[in-house]
């Protein structure tokens, strides 16, 4: 299990990478901050970056509309 | 060209002058134009109106305030149509600094509404010697105001009763008759409206700009609030201006070097990052669509619903295909965001320009939402039909849209039906009976008079004269202080529901935009941390509109360096090019904090210029159930599963155990208590008493403990 955003627990499984949870999670919006554990996570690593077990996740959306 | 003749005009009054030069972003004086005695003045910009007012929206509000009475009303004589764009506006060095914002008491809600708009006319005005347009009064007769700066003239003209109404037809006429080279028609801006405006209290400003590479004319929108409906009360067709030649330091910035400097990296990010963020340069707004559906945010079915299966059909990538590209679609000159995109060759399929092939300018997403998805049409050429009448007629799309989607529920739900529509069937999805509306409210006929009452209007109407349910009329009625909503859902939302209830003008989301920071991030999980982003955003995102600037640059386009700051959503790095352009403009550098409190100044102004005209108080925050929570069973069940977790995690309740009423009573009774719990806590964020009403101590903290508005408070406190 991994936290996002303080507040939604999301089912963990191995080799879980930062664009398989947006893509699961439906979150296409171009400008989302992404922490794991803490630390920033550049576009170009989302399909690499490997999210571990227990991780907390930070998917942070910035504002825009209108 | 060829110089032509003109044909001679009849001048009813006529100021003449010597157009002052520019300095630091002000023309030092302001242009005062009566229709009723036919008198036209200028007045001085003083200390006290740059130093507290700044300019813009805080002028408007200023003269306004200083124009009308107590009691008011819209369609008074002495209600006025002012147009100003702020010290900033008219830079060409950083894009989106070129916008107008105009303001006038408002058919809609019977307080200030203020609006704003690309296009040319705000900057050229300035430019040719006016810091703001203020007109009072009405005429006789149809008339023009003209604003002649290389002649050094202004004058009133009456207009020969043949000279047409419809801003895409009356664009054409003014060049015929006021353009005297090609040049003029570049160095030329009008305001205008439509015959719709005439006979519905929605109606918008259209704010011309010559597209050089076209070589016709396009419009923008000042949407909001029914000024439009306010500039043809007065029999005006058009406010023109024709100004000096355009170069780049017509502002008279105080220090040019730092804009050229501020905005080469701003242009250099726009150019690197908008084509893998929002695509603002090939989509425009649009883009947004599908970013709404895929969030459960899109209005459909009159807010009902916040996603639907044939929102593809008209996504960004659809509007891509019809949006003609390649061409740098910028509003104001120097956007490289260029967002302000147009359909060409169009060809009109009913109404009285039927067979016409016509430039539609845009779609917005706005316009998108709100006559497409909420009201259940998903073909892009109705949105196109609509949109291009809308404009032409002088009517706002999104006050369209929202009160459509109202009539077509309430029709739905047997409140309306064929005989009293006049035979139109306005079901979700009907989009040909949705556009005769829009030819029935240009004539002044039919349904369509009814209709352009808005949704405040149909509400009493259909309760007092088709027996409906005031209740249910009041809970589905997607307005708020008479104006209706703009297009997002926000049931999920608590933030977003005070960012629409708690706007001084009605709910438009030019103030705050905090549905993804409260709904999908956990950002804001207390009363107290809305109340905060219902301060902050609202301050930041009202000086924009004080000093002429767009609100896109600022966050539709973001360096990645963003993600490393410590609150990304308020885009620091942009923030901090505001405050260079600001400088470099007046001379006069400003901390973040001062921005705020510039803000807040005319803010609060404004909140007390609403409780001057009877409003402003609590009860006018309060907000239609349905932005808060479900109002019908087919919504309910549209969420079944979150709403029923709700009810566990929220309030401990066993939803098995529960009949369908009594969840949706159990919701409602949480939903609405948790509102008013958020007025409380931006009410005490923002210095305001119990009953909304700022205080003296939080005006004498910001230097507004001016007379006129301690005169008005001290009555409530
Ligand atoms: S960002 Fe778009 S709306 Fe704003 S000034 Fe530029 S072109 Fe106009």
């Amino acid at each position: 299990m991994i936290r996002v955003n303080n507040r939604d627990e999301v089912d963990w499984r191995e080799g879980l990478t930062v664009s398989v949870l947006l893509d699961r999670l439906g979150y296409t919006y171009p400008h989302i901050v992404v922490t794991v554990d803490g630390q920033v996570v550049y576009e170009e690593e989302y399909d690499r970056r490997v999210i571990p077990d227990g991780a907390n996740v930070r998917l942070i959306h910035l504002i825009a509309g209108g | 060209m060829a110089e032509k003749t003109l044909s001679p005009r009849r001048v009813l009054a006529e100021l003449t002058y010597d157009a002052p030069s520019i300095k630091r972003g002000y023309a030092g004086q302001t242009l005062y134009v009566n229709l009723s005695d036919n008198t036209i003045a200028a007045r001085p910009v003083t200390n006290l109106m740059k130093e507290k007012f700044i300019g813009g929206r805080g002028f408007d509000l200023y003269l306004l305030w200083h124009g009308v009475d107590d009691d008011t009303r819209w369609d008074d004589p002495e209600n006025e149509i002012v147009i100003s764009s702020g010290p900033c506006g008219g830079t060409t060095q950083y894009p989106g600094a070129g916008k107008s914002i105009a303001a006038a008491i408002s058919p809609l809600t019977g307080v200030p509404i203020d609006s704003n708009a690309g296009g040319h006319f705000g900057p050229y005005l300035k430019f040719a010697g006016w810091d703001a347009i203020e007109v009072q009064g009405k005429a006789e007769q149809e008339v023009i105001v003209f604003v002649d700066a290389p002649a050094g003239r202004i004058t009133i003209e009456e207009v020969p009763a043949d000279a047409p109404t419809d801003t895409h037809v009356l664009g054409k006429w003014i060049l015929e008759h006021y353009a005297e080279s090609e040049s003029d028609r570049q160095q030329m801006s009008f305001v205008s409206a439509g015959r719709g405006s005439e006979h519905s209290r929605m109606g918008c400003l259209n704010f011309s700009l010559y597209d050089r590479r076209r070589q016709d004319l396009r419009y923008k929108q000042a949407g909001r609030g029914g000024i439009g409906t306010v500039l043809r009360d007065k029999k005006v067709k058009a406010l023109v201006v024709r100004t000096f030649p355009i170069a780049g330091n017509l502002n008279a910035p105080a220090d040019l070097g730092l804009l050229q400097e501020t905005g080469a990296e701003m242009h250099q990010e726009v150019h690197d990052y908008d084509p893998v963020q929002n695509r603002m340069r090939s989509r425009g707004t649009p883009y947004l669509v599908q970013i709404m559906d895929d969030y459960d945010l899109l209005p459909v079915h009159n807010f009902k619903f916040g996603t639907h299966p044939d929102t593809p059909k008209i996504n960004g990538e659809v509007w891509e295909a019809r949006l003609t590209q390649g061409l740098p679609d910028g509003c104001w000159y120097g956007c490289t965001v260029a967002c302000a995109h147009a359909v060409d060759g169009y060809v009109v399929r009913s109404g009285p320009y039927k067979g016409q092939a016509v430039i539609v300018d845009g779609p917005e997403y706005e316009t998108v939402a709100g006559v497409g998805s909420n009201c259940g049409i998903f073909e892009p050429d109705a949105i196109l039909e609509i949109n291009f009448y809308c404009d032409t007629y002088g009517i706002d799309t999104i006050s369209f849209g929202t009160a459509m989607a109202f009539a077509m529920e309430c029709y739905e739900a047997g409140i309306l039906d064929e005989a009293k529509t006049g035979g139109l069937e306005l079901t979700f999805g009907s989009a040909d009976d949705a556009i005769e509306v829009l030819h029935q409210m240009a004539r002044g006929d039919e349904f369509g008079r009814i209709f352009g009452m808005g949704i405040r209007g149909m509400q009493d109407y259909f309760v007092e004269h088709y027996g409906a349910d005031a209740q249910f009329v009041r809970d589905i009625g997607m307005q708020a202080k008479g104006l209706e909503y703009s297009e997002y859902m926000t049931k999920e939302s608590l933030a977003q529901q005070g960012g629409y209830g708690l706007t001084n003008k009605g709910p438009q989301h030019d103030e705050a935009w905090l549905i993804f920071m409260d709904m999908v991030n956990n950002e804001l999980p207390t009363f107290e941390d809305k109340a905060e982003a219902l301060h902050y955003f609202p301050m930041w995102r009202t000086w924009f509109g004080l000093c002429g600037f767009c609100k896109l640059p600022w966050n539709d386009v973001v360096h990645p360096k963003n993600k490393l700051s410590p609150e990304p959503q308020k885009i620091m790095h942009h923030v901090e090019n505001y405050q260079k352009i600001y400088e470099g403009v007046t001379g006069t550098a400003v901390t973040l904090d001062d921005i705020i409190t510039m803000s807040e100044r005319v803010y609060n102004f404004q909140r007390v210029f609403n409780i001057r005209l009877g409003y402003g108080l609590r009860q006018h925050d309060a907000i239609p159930y349905r932005s808060a929570g479900p109002v019908t069973a087919e919504e309910y069940e549209s969420r079944a599963e979150r709403y029923d977790d709700q009810l566990r995690e929220w309030l401990g309740l066993d939803p098995a155990q529960m009949s369908l009423e009594e969840k949706m009573a159990a919701h409602r009774q949480y939903r609405t208590e948790r509102y008013q719990k958020l007025i409380d806590a931006v009410y005490a964020r923002r210095g305001w008493s119990n009953d909304g009403v700022p205080t003296l101590e939080k005006l004498r903290q910001l230097g507004m403990d001016l007379p006129e508005v301690v005169a008005v408070v001290e009555k409530h406190l």
